[in-house]
């Protein structure tokens, strides 16, 4: 970095960057030929007799056989899960559950190479991101909640919580591990018990979880993991579950939200976004086009949160549209287990298909394209990091959630129009803003329709912090103290305040 | 010959004003004519809650409480006519001291709600409770005024607008309740009232896609149906209670927040 900064700011970076590869060794992970769903503690064959196969996506190489659970199967486990909770989980001394939540922590901290190892494997996502963000969120997110256990009544005071019963729960394929932790944790830790589907394509770390829930003794069907596609979750929704949390696309969450209509079931979603991330022209702008970078280009833009829409103040576009484009240049598109790797592998080939789709409708609207020159593999699915310049609000590359690395770029003057343009969608996951003006900070986040704000960063996490939509981007908080109540009952609040 | 009383004739609210149906229809409640609202009053009471609400909730805390204990100082001084539409003096009481209740916690809903989080990292992160934005609310038939204030005030403290669908039985106490918040500084469009057959405005409501949220709490008839179209737009759904006073009930009605500031030199 230091290097290009001598160079001056107009000089274009080399068009090749020459790095030995650093591949991280594959050994450390044990994969089977065929998996079980895991339910009252073991592997059992599903009772569909049904598998498909998941993938590398990065070679197409298969993996392994999974378990397409049926809703025979989905009843059972549910019936698995309610038996644990009746039959000791619910009645369990709460700092005995947050015991059990620390031990998932632990384990999860010592095998986390195995398990970033895996998830790129399985994802797409390269290792430098499932090592450094997936796995330590994930462990942190276990301890979080593990001290909240035991701590319910501080949490809400007056409000004598008790936890529901069984949770369903079912998670996308962008953060395999830590969309787990974000459902587990919580839900553990307000005393339930659970059932959780992962998404199709990204099953692996699920299954090698239950392995941790083994070594930490958890009592047989408090977590029982079914696997399947969009047919096993929808038997999942369709359950004797008393919650359902979903994390995904919003035409699934709306479904979802339509068949629990009357049944008084708990529900939160956490849908898609199409997030403004704002360059005001007082930034710092090299911090910003890094923010830029991290908030589109991270995990190949499939975060719902992605930073997909630029909004440059009109006096540094030019610049700063320059120096992204720079930065382009030198981000390393390929092997995911190659520790050198900024962008990994699109995730399946219908995601792929669904991102050149969009790109496709954003060229032929009338944007202007720019991919940096880049040499994918020959095997899987990969997709160049985009930048869409001359983007009108009204383009579908501007109103419809990507989920890839593509940027749509557009222009603002006043922080007026700024807060008007990044307001003008459906959705209202988060936003970023880029100023180092702190009260202008304030004043924006204020006004931003958006349920996490990043300021001067992106895509940042904690388990403390909580997360989820405005608008249709869904409803209900991860993380944080708020992260604990869509677990939870109250049947004290009307004997309070009366 | 003994005087005639000058009876009144019962409108709609919306904008601040009281128009009669845009339909011209009535229905006879409780001995009165009564306006039925149409879709098309729907739709436009929803148009004018959207262009209210950001200046309400843009208010100061304070000052927003100082509104809903105004119209707490409304409802008192018509306790009579209240008692009369109620039968019920006593619930004329427990719904003045509601207001009064709910216009406490305007100013502190952010310190019992709002969290500051202890992030990994050189940020200043907090969560703060923000007002989802225009609410639909089905009012219960009973208590024909309890029941109604105990809905809306947890909406309005919040920030909210709301556009109001009044029990279809007992609509009169909706009425007055209209004019007492048109006397009481809370700005017109924040709330709507309308009068009619619930059947007919309730999915409408529902449907809507400029409607945040919905309160099903006085709901009848096809509840199911009502959640179903308002997943159109993943509406937050409320099933809340009839007589209760809880800050947990204006929650329901809120957004949460969380900003990530950065800390340095």
């Amino acid at each position: 970095m230091a290097e290009l900064e001598q160079r001056g700011d107009r000089t274009p970076a080399p068009a090749k960057w020459e790095y030995a590869s650093a591949p991280e060794s594959r050994e450390i992970v044990n994969l089977q030929e065929r998996y079980g769903l895991f339910v009252g503690g073991e592997f059992i064959e599903p009772r569909s007799g049904e598998y498909y196969r998941t993938l590398d996506p990065s070679s197409e190489e298969p993996l392994a056989e999974i378990p397409q659970a049926g809703a025979e199967d989905v009843a059972l486990a549910v019936r698995t899960a309610r038996d644990a909770f009746e039959d000791g989980w619910s009645a369990a001394a709460p700092a005995e559950r947050a015991k059990y939540l620390y031990r998932i922590a632990r384990i999860l901290q010592e095998r986390s190479r195995e398990f970033a190892v895996l998830e790129s494997l399985n994802g797409g996502k390269p290792i430098r991101e499932s090592r450094d963000v997936d796995l330590p969120l994930a462990a942190a997110h276990f301890f979080y909640y593990a001290g909240w256990a035991d701590k319910l009544e501080y949490a809400f005071p007056h409000r004598r919580p008790k936890s529901l019963g069984v949770a369903g729960q079912i998670i996308p394929w962008n953060f395999p591990l830590l969309m787990l932790a974000w459902k587990i944790a919580p839900a553990l830790a307000a005393g339930n018990t659970v059932v959780l589907k992962p998404a199709e394509t990204t099953p692996l770390s699920a299954l090698l979880f239950c392995d941790v829930l083994r070594q930490a003794e958890l009592p047989p069907g408090v977590v029982n993991i079914i696997t399947g596609d969009g047919a096993t979750g929808a038997a999942l929704v369709k359950s004797d579950v008393d919650k359902i949390a979903f994390t995904g696309s919003t035409e699934v969450g709306k479904a979802i939200q339509r068949e629990l209509a009357g049944t008084g079931k708990k529900l939160t979603l956490e849908l898609g976004g199409k997030a403004a991330n704002i360059i005001f022209d007082d930034c710092a702008l090299d911090q910003a086009v890094e923010g830029i970078v991290n908030g589109i280009y991270f995990n190949q833009g499939h975060v719902c949160c992605a930073g997909s829409r630029l909004l440059v103040q009109e006096s540094i576009y030019e610049p700063l549209i320059e120096k992204l484009k720079r930065r382009l240049t030198t981000l390393r598109v390929g092997d995911p287990l190659d520790k050198n790797t900024d962008v990994g592998a699109i995730n399946s080939r219908q995601q792929l298909e669904k991102i050149e789709e969009l790109v496709a409708a954003g060229k032929e609207e009338g944007a202007e394209i720019y991919q940096p020159p880049c040499r994918l593999p020959e095997k899987g699915y990969w997709f160049i990091p985009t930048v869409f310049t001359n983007v009108a609000q009204s383009y579908r590359i501007a109103q419809e959630e990507i989920f890839g690395p593509v940027l749509s770029v557009l222009t603002f003057r006043t922080p007026d129009e700024a807060i008007e343009k990044a307001n003008n969608t459906p959705y209202g996951l988060s936003a970023g803003v880029w100023t180092e003006k702190g009260s202008r900070i304030l004043w924006m986040a204020q006004r931003l329709e958006a349920g996490v704000i990043w300021a001067n960063t992106y895509n940042r996490f904690d388990p403390a912090s909580p997360f989820g939509g405005y608008k249709e981007s869904g409803f209900g908080r991860e993380g944080g103290r708020h992260g604990l109540e869509p677990y939870l009952d109250f049947d004290g609040a009307e004997a309070f305040g009366g | 010959m003994s005087r005639l009383p000058v009876k009144k004739t019962y409108k709609l609210y919306i904008g601040g004003s009281f128009p009669r149906s845009e339909s011209g229809r009535t229905y006879e409640a409780e001995g009165q004519n009564v306006a039925r609202a149409s879709r098309k009053d729907v739709r436009d009471a929803v148009r004018v809650a959207g262009a209210a609400q950001p200046n309400w909730a843009a208010m100061t805390a304070y000052n927003r409480g100082q509104v809903l204990y105004r119209v707490a100082e409304m409802l008192e001084a018509r306790t009579r006519e209240f008692a009369e539409l109620t039968g019920d003096e006593a619930e004329v009481h427990a719904a003045v001291d509601r207001f009064v209740w709910y216009a406490g916690w305007a100013d502190k809903l952010a310190q019992v709600l709002g969290s500051a989080n202890p992030v990994a990292g050189p940020y200043f992160n907090f969560t703060v409770p923000e007002p989802t934005g225009v609410v639909g609310v089905l009012v219960p038939d009973e208590p024909a005024l309890l029941g109604l204030v105990s809905r809306l005030a947890p909406v309005l403290v919040g920030g909210n607008a709301a556009v109001v669908v009044a029990s279809e039985s007992r609509p009169l106490a909706a009425i007055e309740l209209a004019e007492v918040l048109a006397t009481s500084d809370v700005p017109g469009g924040v709330v709507n009232l309308l009068t009619g057959f619930r059947s007919e405005l309730a999915p409408v409501l529902a449907a809507h896609m400029d409607v945040n949220a919905l309160d099903v709490t006085g709901a009848d008839g096809d509840v199911p149906e009502l959640e179903r179209l308002a997943a159109d737009n993943v509406k937050r759904i409320v099933r809340g209670s009839v007589d209760v006073q809880s800050p947990w009930e204006i929650a329901g009605f809120l957004e949460l927040k969380t900003v990530w500031h950065p800390m340095g030199l």
